[in-house]
Parts: structure tokens; C-alpha cells; sequence
């Protein structure tokens, strides 16, 4: 049985290409035939967050224009099995796809994959009805922030009126110490308000920033706390029960110390 | 060990983002369109008058933010509908 999850957020810049990323190489390490969808057209950057950008021959509108195969627009990560990308145009605009298409294009891909994961572009016009056009579930990203969480309210009821029932939320970069002094929204305090069943927690992570600056996903870097994270948050995707880890590694001279020597 | 949140109290900056949040959020939830409150108006309207003669002009329908018992806000259908005066026959 496969499997089209979309991940959106309607506002910009939350972490939806670094978490479509993530979760879709640690479904491949675990086994899982993958297919990353970017369908940011015009902004693509799946590619770059993937380091398979100076792979790209064709995109995402070549196949649906007919102009090449499916199979020949998806780039195989040669570090995973059974990872592919199948990159958005850069010098087209969101018209160029419409949401009939996606809907062909995802059937597609499931006679090929477990799990097309598929990647929205910020805001609520075309590019996102696109993308949630061929969608079964949806994940939302959002961050600690009243403008993320207002946007990530309005997508929820988006999704409710496209029929997309049940989102699951993600709240990314997350600050312990700032929660601790009372200067950052909790995890209860945004579930709360959005009142959606959370999915996952990930800690602000600079580790993210130097991943992204190589090209390699952070779910491959084993000490990163944001990548077990991303981790435990695929395996309640797959429908394992798994506790949120302990993000409280605080920033004092003990933790740091404790952190080196890895005991935290 | 929340000693010293205690002594925060209401000044935290997440429970102002939280609660601007809240405000916000009943009022995006309930941002309907001017056409959607007019039929509302309408039927309102062709309802009441069975019962009482009403100032048309004055009729004003829209939907506001009440503060709940529990402190969360809840959008609510205000009605402001001026009466010239009641039908004698149906009273």
C-alpha cells in the first residue's frame, strides 16, 4: 500500500524542504521505496537541501507536459536505496502544473513507491492546491512563532474544506531554554490552540544549518538531537509509538561538558 | 524547581503570543464574507418580522469575539435588531 503525504505549512521559511528531506531519507534508510515530489515551481530547493542539484536533466513539468518520462525526471540519491527526487521547474511559474495533473502524477508514482512525499510551496494559492491535490495525509510544519501558527490555523481549515481530514503537526525549531523562561510558546500551549494531533518536536539545531550547507540530510548525522528527532518522528509516522525525546539538554557549563562527553 | 516561574507571572512574552494567538485566531476562524452575513441578515429578518415590525436601517448583524468563563474566546453571531413596535395580533 503506498502512500502520498504532503507537507505544508503556509508560511514561508518553517522547515517544509528540510522536512520533507528528512523524513523521506529515513523511510529509504529504513527500506522504504521513496519518492521526494518538489513542487515549488519556480523556487525549487529540494535539490539543493538533497545535494542532488547538478543532477537535474528534466522536471516536474517536462513529465507532466509529456515532454520526457517520469522515469527519467526522477535523480536516484545514489547513498539510499530506493531514495528518488523528482525536482520542480525553476523558470516556470505554479500555472504551469494544475491540480488534475498532480493527481495523475502521484497515481503514477505509487505503482513505483511506498511513500511520494510531497512538498508545498508556502502560501494558499495554485502551488498549494497543487500539492495537496494527490495528497492521503497531510503533515503540517509550523514553529513556535504567532505568525506560524496563525498560518499553519488557516491551512488546517484548508485542508478540512479540501477533504484532507486528520493533519499532523510538527513543531520545528523549538527552543528549550527559551520555553524554560517563559519567552517561547510550549509544545501543549500550540496544540492547544491548533488542537491537531502532534506528530513530532524538533529542536533549533544549528547542526541543520551545516547539514543543509553539505547537502546531506540530518537524519544522517547520528549525534544530532534534530536527527533523532526526525527519526522518531518518521517512526510515529509509521505508526509506532514513541515518546518525544528529552529536548531539555539546556546551554549551562554542566550541559555543554555533559553534551561533549555525550551523556545527555 | 518552577520556583522561578512562579514569580514570572503574567509577563512571560509566550503567554502575551499565546493569547494575541487566541484573539486572532477566533477572529480568522470566523472571517466570513460580507454576502454569507447578509443572507444570515435576511433570514433573520423575514423570521422576525412574523412577530415585530423592525427598523430595517438599523439592522445590524456580525460576528464578534466573546471572552468563556474558562478565559478562551469564542466567536459569537451579534444581532443588534431595533424594534418600532410589536405585532398585536400573534401577542
Amino acid at each position: 500500500m503506498s502512500e502520498a503525504i504532503v507537507i505544508t505549512s503556509g508560511k514561508g521559511g518553517v522547515g517544509k524542504t528540510t522536512s520533507t528531506a528528512n523524513i523521506g531519507t529515513y523511510l529509504a534508510m529504513k527500506g522504504y521505496k521513496v519518492a521526494l515530489v518538489d513542487t515549488d515551481i519556480g523556487l525549487r530547493n529540494l535539490d539543493v537541501v538533497m545535494g542532488l542539484e547538478n543532477r537535474i536533466v528534466y522536471d516536474i513539468v517536462d513529465v507532466v507536459e509529456g515532454q520526457c518520462r517520469l522515469k527519467q525526471a526522477l535523480i536516484k540519491d545514489k547513498r539510499f536505496d530506493g531514495l528518488y527526487l523528482l525536482p520542480a521547474a525553476q523558470t516556470r511559474d505554479k500555472s504551469a502544473v494544475t491540480p488534475e495533473q498532480m493527481q495523475k502524477l502521484i497515481g503514477d508514482l505509487k505503482e513505483e513507491f511506498d511513500y511520494i512525499l510531497v512538498d508545498c510551496p508556502a502560501g494558499i494559492e495554485q502551488g498549494f492546491r497543487n500539492a495537496i491535490a494527490g495528497a492521503d495525509r497531510a503533515i503540517i510544519i509550523t514553529t513556535p512563532e504567532v505568525s506560524a501558527v496563525r498560518d499553519a490555523d488557516r491551512i488546517i481549515g484548508l485542508l478540512e474544506a479540501a477533504e484532507l481530514h486528520n493533519p499532523k503537526l510538527v513543531i520545528n525549531r523549538i527552543k528549550m531554554d527559551m520555553v524554560k523562561r517563559g519567552d517561547m510558546m510550549d509544545i501543549e500551549d500550540i496544540i492547544d490552540i491548533l488542537a491537531i494531533d502532534l506528530l513530532g518536536v524538533i529542536p533549533d539545531d544549528e547542526s541543520i544549518i551545516i547539514s543543509s550547507n553539505k547537502g546531506e540530510p540530518i537524519v544522517m548525522d547520528e549525534r544530532s538531537l534534530a536527527g533523532q528527532a526526525y527519526k522518531n518522528l518518521v517512526e510515529r509516522l509509521l505508526g509506532n509509538n514513541v515518546p518525544l525525546i528529552n529536548l531539555d539538554m539546556g546551554n549551562g557549563f554542566m550541559d555543554r561538558l555533559k553534551k561533549l562527553f555525550k551523556l545527555a | 524547581m518552577d520556583l522561578f516561574k512562579s514569580f514570572g507571572g503574567k509577563n512571560n512574552s509566550k503567554d502575551i503570543a499565546k493569547e494575541r494567538l487566541q484573539l486572532l485566531l477566533v477572529h480568522d476562524r470566523a472571517d466570513v464574507s460580507p454576502k454569507f452575513l447578509e443572507m444570515i441578515k435576511e433570514d433573520i429578518l423575514n423570521v422576525i418580522s412574523n412577530y415585530v415590525d423592525i427598523d430595517e436601517a438599523g439592522l445590524n448583524v456580525e460576528i464578534t469575539k466573546e471572552k468563556r468563563s474558562d478565559n478562551t474566546y469564542m466567536p459569537a453571531l451579534h444581532a443588534n435588531i431595533p424594534i418600532k413596535k410589536m405585532k398585536q395580533v400573534i401577542r
